[in-house]
């Protein structure tokens, strides 16, 4: 149960929500969006947030959008998880969704709410960190755009700003990708590490969670035939600067051991898959 | 648009009948089906979207009720397992004896049913991920997964 009342909003337009944060927000009644809720809801039952009001974007078209249009994809904030895995639209933001939290939950979590959620592991961040995706962002100001890492791997949300949509070009869903969750003990469960790989240009692009308290994409590495999985793993890892988590699920040791393991192992992979093209 | 605030008249499609409730916007859906409407197959346990045991269909698709607002649901068409008594699902969790204490079982039943609608012939892999939903304390859990295998063939 939660122990509060709260309101609920259902606006019809992007312009609607926005107003309607705004408006809330000065009377002091700190509204939330509302995605999915999952969130919401079991942090508001032991009263970790206590909005006055929620704002359900289920019914915005804008934040419903999702397909494919002149090569670009669009991901509408309110989708869930689950749609995304069964479309096959991402192939590897499919699998990423489909390692969150498990398969019924998945039918109610939103990319948006993923996305700007409290809970430090984001995973679908992964692949749109990796894919040049942009964000589209609705506010008090109107409608924007900007890069994805510009918006979560910086500053993140400002107070009021609405996940709409996430566009990237079709071409990178079309790239050799990787996608590696290892978790303490149970298939399900909060990452140790999850990587997120995608092979561009003959570029190896990277993305981690749960290594730091957010997530982050590392040095890009040209995939040379020649070069040692090992030694460029350990590299490539080593060089991270923002501290590694140390906690009763993983020591920092732990955790960059079993990073630089995953990496050398999708390196190693990727260098197969490229000989398997030359002598194929 | 619409606006709740305080206690609401709301209408809610439940096993194909139409049910008017009263409820404040922050309800959460299990607690109304159960509290409100009698329908306590239902069941709740972590509240927290972990166990499955409140899993309910929204749309022919499980969610978990301890993780939806009654508001939320209006509009859609709500399955609980009062709405598949006798049918092919349910009666392979008797012939397997897929259950010991049977607090889990609504939930494993819901998400089933809905894994055979969605994949008429589903491969291990899918039936694993979906009933990964669900937690048993008493562990059936071969038995659990015999019996989709029947209900699967029973259809
Ligand atoms: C059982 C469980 C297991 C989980 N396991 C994992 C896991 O393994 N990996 C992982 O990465 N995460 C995991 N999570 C976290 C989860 O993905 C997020 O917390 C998710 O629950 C939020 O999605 P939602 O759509 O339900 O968001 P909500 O609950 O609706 O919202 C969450 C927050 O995001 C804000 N918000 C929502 N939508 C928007 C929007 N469009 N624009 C701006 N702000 C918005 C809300 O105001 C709120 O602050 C888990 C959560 C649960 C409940
Ligand atoms: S009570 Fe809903 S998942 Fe446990
Ligand atoms: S039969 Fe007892 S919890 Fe599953």
């Amino acid at each position: 149960m939660i122990p509060f009342d709260f309101e609920y909003y259902l606006p019809d337009t992007l312009k609607e929500a926005s107003e309607i944060f705004v408006t809330l927000q000065k009377e002091g009644r700190s509204p939330l969006y509302y995605g999915g809720g999952t969130e919401i809801i079991s942090m508001a039952r032991v009263m970790n947030v206590t909005p006055g009001a929620v704002i359900d974007i289920k019914k915005i078209p804008e934040c419903l959008e999702f397909g494919i249009n002149d090569n670009h994809i669009t991901i509408g904030a309110a989708v869930t998880l689950a749609k995304i895995t069964a479309s096959g639209i991402f192939p590897l933001l499919g699998l990423a969704a489909g390692r969150i939290a498990d398969h019924t939950v998945q039918e109610k979590i939103t990319l948006g709410g993923n996305l700007a959620g409290t809970i430090i592991y984001h995973e679908s961040l992964l692949p749109l960190l990796i894919s040049d995706s942009s964000v589209c962002l609705q506010s008090a100001e109107g409608l924007k755009e900007a890069p994805v890492p510009e918006v979560f791997s910086g500053g993140g949300l400002r107070p009021g700003e609405l996940i709409v949509k996430i566009s990237l070009e079709k071409k990178f869903a079309q790239c050799p990708y990787f996608h590696i969750k290892k978790s303490k003990i149970e298939k399900i469960g909060y990452p140790l590490v999850t990587v997120c790989v995608l092979l561009y240009d003959n570029v190896m692009r990277t993305a981690v969670s749960g290594l730091c308290h957010f997530p982050l994409r590392l040095a890009d590495v040209p995939l040379d035939p020649d070069t040692d999985e090992a030694v460029l793993a350990e590299n490539l890892v080593r060089n991270i600067s923002a501290p590694i988590r140390n906690d009763a699920s993983g020591s920092a040791d732990y955790r960059t051991f079993i990073l630089i393991k995953t990496v050398e192992s999708i390196i190693r992979e990727l260098k197969q898959i490229k000989k398997d093209k030359i002598n194929a | 648009m619409l606006k709740l605030s305080g206690k609401n008249i709301i209408k809610l499609s439940v096993n194909n009948v139409v049910r008017e409730v009263a409820v404040r916007p922050s309800d959460i859906l299990a607690e109304v089906l159960r509290n409100q409407l009698g329908l306590t197959g239902t069941k709740i346990g972590c509240e927290n979207g972990d166990c499955g045991v409140c899993t309910v269909l929204v749309d022919n698709l499980p969610v978990k009720s301890c993780l939806m607002l009654a508001v939320e649901a209006v509009g859609h068409e709500i399955t609980t397992i009062e709405g598949l008594s006798d049918t092919p699902v349910q009666n392979a969790f008797i012939e397997k004896n897929a259950f010991q204490c049977g607090f889990c079982t609504p939930g494993f039943i819901m998400v089933c049913r809905s894994l055979l609608n969605n994949h008429p012939d589903p491969d291990d892999y899918t039936v694993e991920s979906w009933l990964q939903s669900n937690l048993c304390r008493c562990t059936s859990y071969q038995e659990i997964k015999e019996a989709v295998k029947k209900a699967k063939d029973l259809r």
